[in-house]
C-alpha cells in the first residue's frame, strides 16, 4: 500500500508541471566571436526580466532556451528548428543582426510562432514583407540613422563627411541619414568591412573641409576608429555624429577617447524614468556592466509578452487572440512611450546622444535632445498585414 | 587629391607596409626553408597582442610587457614547433593546411574564453604618445612613427643575420636546398626549430605593437595572414629583402587605392555607381597587382635561389 501511495505521489509530482501549461521561450542570439558582447547584452536582460517576474512570464511558469547564432544564418536556422520541433517554444526572441533575422523568420512565422525581434529590423519586415507574427521591440534599421540627418539639418550643419563599412546596412546607413539631410556632401567613403586601419580616411578627413562626420562603425571597428579620430586631433575640428558606433557595448573598450561624440537611438541609459533606472541599477549590480539599447529591448521583449500571456489568461492556443494582446503594447517600456504601428514596429521618441563620464568614472551616454516624437519608421505604408 | 594628402597617404602606407613585414618575414622563413604553409601565422600575432595586453595590465608598464610578451610569445612559438608543426613537414601542404587550420579556430576560441569576447585597448606607451602637428587640421601620433623606425630596424637586423652570419647562411642554403644541407651534417630540425620560433616571435612582435592602433580581438590575425601570403608571393617565398619590398608595395598600394579608387572610377561611371564600384576595385586592387607579378615572374619578384618549393 505504502508502495503504491508513493508511486502514486512521485507520478503526480512528475505530471503536476506539466498539466499547467508552461511557457517556453527561444532567444537567439550570438554568443561566440565579438558579437557576443552584443548578445550576451540581449540575453542577460532577458533573463534578469523573467527573473524580475519570479520565473513567470505573464503568470506562467516560464522556460528560456538561449541558443547561439554564431552570427552564421544557416547555423541560426538548424538551432531555430531545433527550437521549435524539439521545445515547442511558444516565442522566439531574436536576432541581433538583420541577416541572421531573414534567415529564421521564415520558418518561426509558417509555424505560427512568434517572433520578436530585439534588435534587428530590416526595411523589408517593416514594408511589403510585414509578417502578422513578426513583431519588434527595438526600431527599424533606417530610424538612427534619419535622426542624425534631421539632427544635422535642424542644426544647420553645412557640409558632411560620410564614411560607412561596405555592406548593406553601412549603405542603408547613407540612405537613412540623406533621408533629411539636405546639405553638401563632401564625400562619401566606404570601408571594408572589419576594417584596421583608419588613418587613409582620416587624412581625407582632414582635408575635406567637412564640418561634421558622420559614420556607423558597429562593434570592434567603431573602437579603432574612434582612438585613431581621437589621436589625429580632428576631434576639435568636425562633429562626430554616429549611430552604433559609441553605445555601452563600446564604450568599455574606447572610454574617453570617445567623451562628447554623438550617437542616436531610442534610449539611454541615463534617461531619466523611474521604471529605466531602476532597471539600470539591478543590471548593474547583478553582471557588473552598463546595459545599452540592446538590453533595454530584450527586456522590453519580455514585458511585451508578459503582457499580452496576461491578457489571454495564458491561453496559448488561440494565435489570433494573443496577436491583438501583442499588439496592444499594454505594457510600460523602460523607453516610455510605446505603441505598435501597423507593421508591428514601435512608434516611439528618438534621442541624440552623447557620450559622457559618470561619476564613477565609467562611460555611458545620456540624452543630448529629443529629435522626434512618437516617429514611425519610412516603410509602414508598404504593410499589408495579410 | 592635392598633394599634401598624397604625402600623408605615402606615409600611412609605408607604417602599413612595415606592419606587413614583420608578420610576412616570418611566415616566407618558414614557408620558403621549410616548404611549411603555417596558417596558423596570424594567431601568433594575435598572441602576441594579447600576451603583451595581459602583461601590461600586470605590470603598467608597456615596455615591460612588451619583452614579457615577445619572450612568452617565442617559448609558446617553440613548444608549438614541438608538440604539431614538426610532426607535419613530412606531410603535404594539404595536411600542414587541416591542422594550423585547426589550431586558428581552437586559439580563436581559446583568446575568447580567456580574455571574452569584447574588443580590448591597450594604451600607446607614455613616452611615445604625443602627436605631431602634419598640416593645419591633421595631427600624425608619433607612436606610428616610432612603428615605422621599428620595422625598419628590424629589417636591417634581419638582412644581416641572413646575409653575414652562419645563421642566415644556412638559412639561405636551407631554402635553396634542405637536403643536401641535411647531408652535409648540420642538424636541419634545431635550425627548423631556430627559424620557427623566430618568426612567431616577430609575428607577436607585429601583433604587440600593432595593438595600440588597430586594438585586440579574438581573430585579429586572420584577415592579416591572407595580406601576409600575398606579401610573400609577391616578394618570392623565402626571401626577406622580397617580403620587405613587396611588404611596402602592398602597404602604400592598398593605402593609395583605398583613397584614389573612387575618385578614379568618378571619371568614368557617374558618382553613386562609382561609389559602388571604387571600394570593391580598392579591396582587389592588391589581389590584381599579385596576379599581375606572378604573370611575368611567376617565382616572385626575388626568387630564393634554387626555387623555394
Amino acid at each position: 500500500m505504502q508502495k503504491i501511495l508513493y508511486a502514486a505521489a512521485c507520478a503526480a509530482s512528475m505530471i503536476g508541471p506539466a498539466l499547467a501549461q508552461d511557457l517556453k521561450i527561444g532567444v537567439v542570439v550570438p554568443l561566440s566571436g565579438p558579437p557576443a558582447v552584443l548578445g550576451k547584452q540581449v540575453e542577460d536582460a532577458f533573463r534578469l526580466a523573467v527573473e524580475d517576474m519570479n520565473g513567470e512570464v505573464g503568470g506562467v511558469s516560464t522556460e528560456v532556451f538561449v541558443v547561439d547564432s554564431e552570427l552564421k544564418p544557416e547555423v541560426a536556422l538548424t538551432r531555430v528548428k531545433g527550437l521549435l520541433e524539439r521545445d515547442e517554444v511558444d516565442f522566439v526572441v531574436g536576432t541581433v543582426f538583420s541577416n541572421v533575422l531573414g534567415a529564421i523568420v521564415k520558418p518561426v512565422t509558417k509555424s505560427e510562432t512568434f517572433l520578436i525581434s530585439p534588435n534587428a529590423g530590416p526595411s523589408t519586415l517593416a514594408g511589403r514583407n510585414c509578417n502578422p507574427f513578426f513583431f519588434s521591440t527595438s526600431y527599424q534599421n533606417n530610424q538612427n540613422f534619419e535622426v542624425l540627418g534631421k539632427h544635422a539639418q535642424d542644426q544647420g550643419i553645412k557640409s558632411v563627411f560620410m564614411m560607412t563599412p561596405n555592406y548593406q546596412a553601412g549603405r542603408d546607413a547613407v540612405e537613412g541619414f540623406k533621408k533629411f539631410y539636405e546639405g553638401e556632401i563632401t564625400n562619401e567613403v566606404y570601408t571594408p568591412l572589419g576594417h584596421q586601419d583608419f588613418s587613409a580616411e582620416i587624412a581625407e578627413m582632414s582635408e575635406a573641409g567637412a564640418e561634421a562626420l558622420f559614420t556607423f562603425m558597429p562593434g570592434g571597428m567603431g573602437v579603432r576608429f574612434v582612438k585613431q579620430y581621437r589621436e589625429s586631433g580632428l576631434a576639435d575640428k568636425m562633429t562626430f555624429l554616429s549611430a552604433f558606433t559609441v553605445d555601452e557595448a563600446t564604450l568599455p573598450a574606447q572610454q574617453d577617447a570617445a567623451l562628447g561624440f554623438f550617437g542616436a537611438t531610442s534610449w539611454a541609459p541615463s534617461l531619466d524614468l523611474p521604471r529605466s533606472q531602476e532597471f539600470v541599477t539591478r543590471f548593474e549590480e547583478k553582471y557588473g556592466y552598463i546595459p545599452g539599447g540592446f538590453a533595454m529591448q530584450a527586456y522590453d521583449a519580455a514585458l511585451l509578452i508578459d503582457s499580452a500571456v496576461r491578457a489571454v489568461g495564458g491561453n496559448l492556443e488561440d494565435k489570433d487572440a494573443l496577436r491583438e494582446a501583442l499588439e496592444a503594447a499594454d505594457f510600460e517600456s523602460l523607453r516610455g512611450n510605446f505603441a505598435f504601428n501597423n507593421n508591428h514596429f514601435p512608434i516611439q521618441d528618438f534621442y541624440l546622444l552623447r557620450v559622457a563620464q559618470r561619476e564613477d568614472g565609467k562611460f555611458w551616454t545620456e540624452v543630448e535632445s529629443k529629435v522626434f516624437e512618437d516617429y514611425s519608421d519610412s516603410f509602414a505604408q508598404d504593410c499589408k498585414m495579410k | 587629391m592635392n598633394s599634401t594628402i598624397l604625402l600623408i597617404q605615402l606615409l600611412n602606407g609605408v607604417q602599413f607596409g612595415v606592419l606587413l613585414f614583420l608578420i610576412a618575414a616570418g611566415l616566407t622563413l618558414v614557408f620558403g626553408v621549410m616548404g611549411f604553409i603555417n596558417l596558423a601565422h596570424g594567431v601568433q600575432y594575435m598572441i602576441g597582442a594579447y600576451l603583451t595586453f595581459m602583461y601590461y595590465s600586470w605590470t603598467n608598464h608597456f615596455l615591460a610587457a612588451l619583452a614579457l610578451g615577445l619572450v612568452t610569445a617565442l617559448v609558446l612559438g617553440l613548444l608549438l614547433e614541438e608538440l604539431i608543426f614538426r610532426h607535419l613537414y613530412t606531410r603535404d601542404h594539404l595536411d600542414q593546411v587541416l591542422a594550423t587550420f585547426g589550431i586558428i579556430l581552437f586559439v580563436n576560441e581559446l583568446v575568447k574564453v580567456i580574455w571574452g569576447p569584447g574588443t580590448l585597448t591597450l594604451p600607446t606607451p607614455e613616452i611615445l604618445s604625443g602627436s605631431i602637428q602634419l598640416t593645419e587640421n591633421l595631427k600624425y601620433p608619433v607612436y606610428r612613427l616610432a612603428l615605422i623606425a621599428i620595422g625598419l630596424f628590424v629589417a636591417l637586423c634581419l638582412y644581416v643575420i641572413v646575409t653575414k652570419t652562419r645563421v642566415g647562411m644556412l638559412i639561405r642554403a636551407g631554402a635553396s636546398d634542405s637536403e643536401t644541407v641535411n647531408a652535409l651534417g648540420v642538424n636541419i630540425s634545431r635550425l627548423f626549430m631556430i627559424v620557427f620560433g623566430f618568426g612567431a616571435m616577430l609575428a607577436g612582435l607585429a601583433g604587440a605593437l600593432a595593438a595600440p592602433i588597430f586594438t585586440i580581438e579574438p581573430g585579429m590575425g586572420d584577415n592579416l595572414l591572407i595580406v601576409a601570403f600575398v606579401v610573400i608571393i609577391i616578394g618570392g617565398i623565402g626571401s626577406i629583402r622580397g617580403a620587405f619590398i613587396a611588404a611596402l608595395l602592398v602597404g602604400v598600394l592598398d593605402t593609395l587605392g583605398r583613397t584614389i579608387a573612387t575618385d578614379a572610377m568618378g571619371l568614368i561611371f557617374d558618382a553613386s555607381a562609382a561609389n559602388q564600384i571604387g571600394p570593391s576595385i580598392a579591396s582587389m586592387l592588391i589581389y590584381l597587382f599579385m596576379a599581375t607579378i606572378l604573370f611575368f615572374k611567376p617565382q616572385g619578384l626575388f626568387p630564393a635561389q634554387g626555387g623555394a618549393r
